[in-house]
């Protein structure tokens, strides 16, 4: 960043677009299924929201200093027009610290908090192979984000999920007692409610600007 | 709106030849209509065709290949870490199209790049490998996920050619007849919303005539 308007109001204006106006599953659809498969209580929406949200927070940050202080260098090193080899390694780089990373907080929770790992149990493997978590990873790289500029978006990012799955849980509810036409319920009417919360999510587009 | 949305499966016969594999995983359980799965990596590219094939592309590889390692490795794989060693071959193969779309199409991976690595963490390849890769032999598991990539890649490809047309006016960037006469852009089309609304359209024809999910006891009933 060259001309810096603040370390703050940067880190709040990245945070704040890719919760709400970058919202990452209503305009990259990254997170569909298990939204589409797990919107239908509250309660389990909101525990599976706050450990992506985890995740994706501690993920980018881990792996954007990898991704800085070890691949950049590396692919610096290697004779010309090999670097794309080296940075295609990001992905392996990523899903390997993702689940490992995954896979320690499952065994920490596990014994200092088995109330907590209960509660969070089942979703915490299934978080591995969330396209949300992989995917704020590689935007981050995409967008040319520092280590901490990562976090702010990797804390975003998951906030704008778990926004988005709560929000959807909640019109799940309501959803079910109302008459869809029969070929349309589940799947279906939850991609149309989710069009229509893109579209108001749209809306904040014109109040943020990067 | 689509042709392969409204085809209709005839008897669900379940026999053990490729041929029927290769047909059930296009037709009768394609992902996307039986499950709604694995749309997450594709959807966001379907507003140019040109994209949707590649990436569709970089997925019937990935799938039919992981499936392939998978079922050939499936007896020396520890059960605890099959999980992950499943995803690390995908990731494997999804390397290899990351880095043959970098060097071939260098303007359109500045646009897709970071969903071309999400192929990895695509449902459908992770769900193939677990239900069918990890039972059954080497070929038929290769058969089964080209069946599953093309099945999906046919539906988004089709997505893809409505969206196109609509809010660009466009096919694989070539501008329809006589554009400016006649056509209007449809903005929707090109933005996210667009490709939720034409994916519940797709899924809720396809429901409508394969009469899935018809029923569901309990639920108010017009």
């Amino acid at each position: 960043m060259t001309h810096d308007p603040g370390f703050l109001t940067t880190m709040l204006l990245i945070l704040v677009s890719a919760a709400v106006t970058d919202n990452i599953l209503l305009t990259r659809f990254l997170g569909m299924c298990s939204f589409i498969a797990i919107s239908r209580e509250v309660k389990t929406s909101v525990g599976l929201g706050v450990a992506v949200c985890f995740t994706t927070t501690c993920t980018a940050g881990l792996n954007s200093l990898l991704y800085h202080y070890a691949l950049l260098p590396l692919s610096r090193m290697v004779p010309p027009g090999y670097d794309h080899a080296i940075l295609s390694l990001q992905l392996l780089l990523f899903i390997v610290v993702i689940a490992g990373f995954v896979q320690i907080v499952e065994m920490i929770v596990e014994r200092y908090s088995p109330k907590l790992y209960f509660a969070l149990g089942i979703y915490l493997p299934l978080i591995t192979v969330n396209c949300a978590i992989l995917g704020v990873c590689l935007f981050m790289v995409n967008k040319g984000y520092g280590v901490l500029q990562s976090v702010a978006f990797g804390f975003g990012s998951g906030l704008g999920w778990l926004m988005a799955i709560v929000l959807m849980a909640g019109i799940q509810d309501k959803v079910q007692h109302s008459r869809v036409p029969a070929a349309l319920r589940g799947p279906g009417i939850t991609l149309i409610v989710s069009g229509i919360m893109a579209l108001a999510f749209m809306g904040f587009t014109g109040i943020i600007r990067i | 709106m689509t042709e392969e949305t409204t085809t209709t499966p005839q008897a669900v016969a379940k026999p053990k030849k490729p041929a029927g594999t290769l047909r059930r995983g296009i037709l009768d359980e394609n992902p996307i209509f039986r499950q709604v799965l694995g749309i997450c990596s594709t959807l966001a590219v379907t507003n140019l065709l040109f994209n949707t094939l590649l990436m569709c592309a970089g997925l019937i590889w990935a799938t039919a290949l992981t499936n392939l390692t998978v079922s050939l490795l499936r007896n020396y794989m520890p059960r605890r870490v099959r999980m992950i060693a499943e995803v690390l071959i995908a990731a494997c193969f999804v390397m290899m199209v990351d880095t043959a779309i970098r060097a071939l199409f260098p303007d359109a991976h500045k646009i897709i790049g970071p969903y071309v690595g999400l192929i990895i963490t695509n449902c459908i390849i992770m769900g193939r490998a677990e239900a069918f890769a990890m039972q059954n032999p080497p070929l038929p598991s290769l058969v089964d996920g080209i069946a599953n990539g093309v099945g999906y890649s046919l539906v988004l490809i089709a997505i893809a050619c409505f969206r196109e047309t609509l809010g660009f006016g466009t096919v694989l960037g070539y501008p329809l007849p006589l554009r400016d006469m006649w056509w209007h852009q449809w903005v929707i089309m090109i933005m996210p919303p667009g490709a939720f609304f034409t994916l519940a359209g797709a899924v809720w024809i396809a429901r409508h005539y394969t009469g899935d999910g018809a029923q569901k006891p309990g639920e108010a009933k017009p």
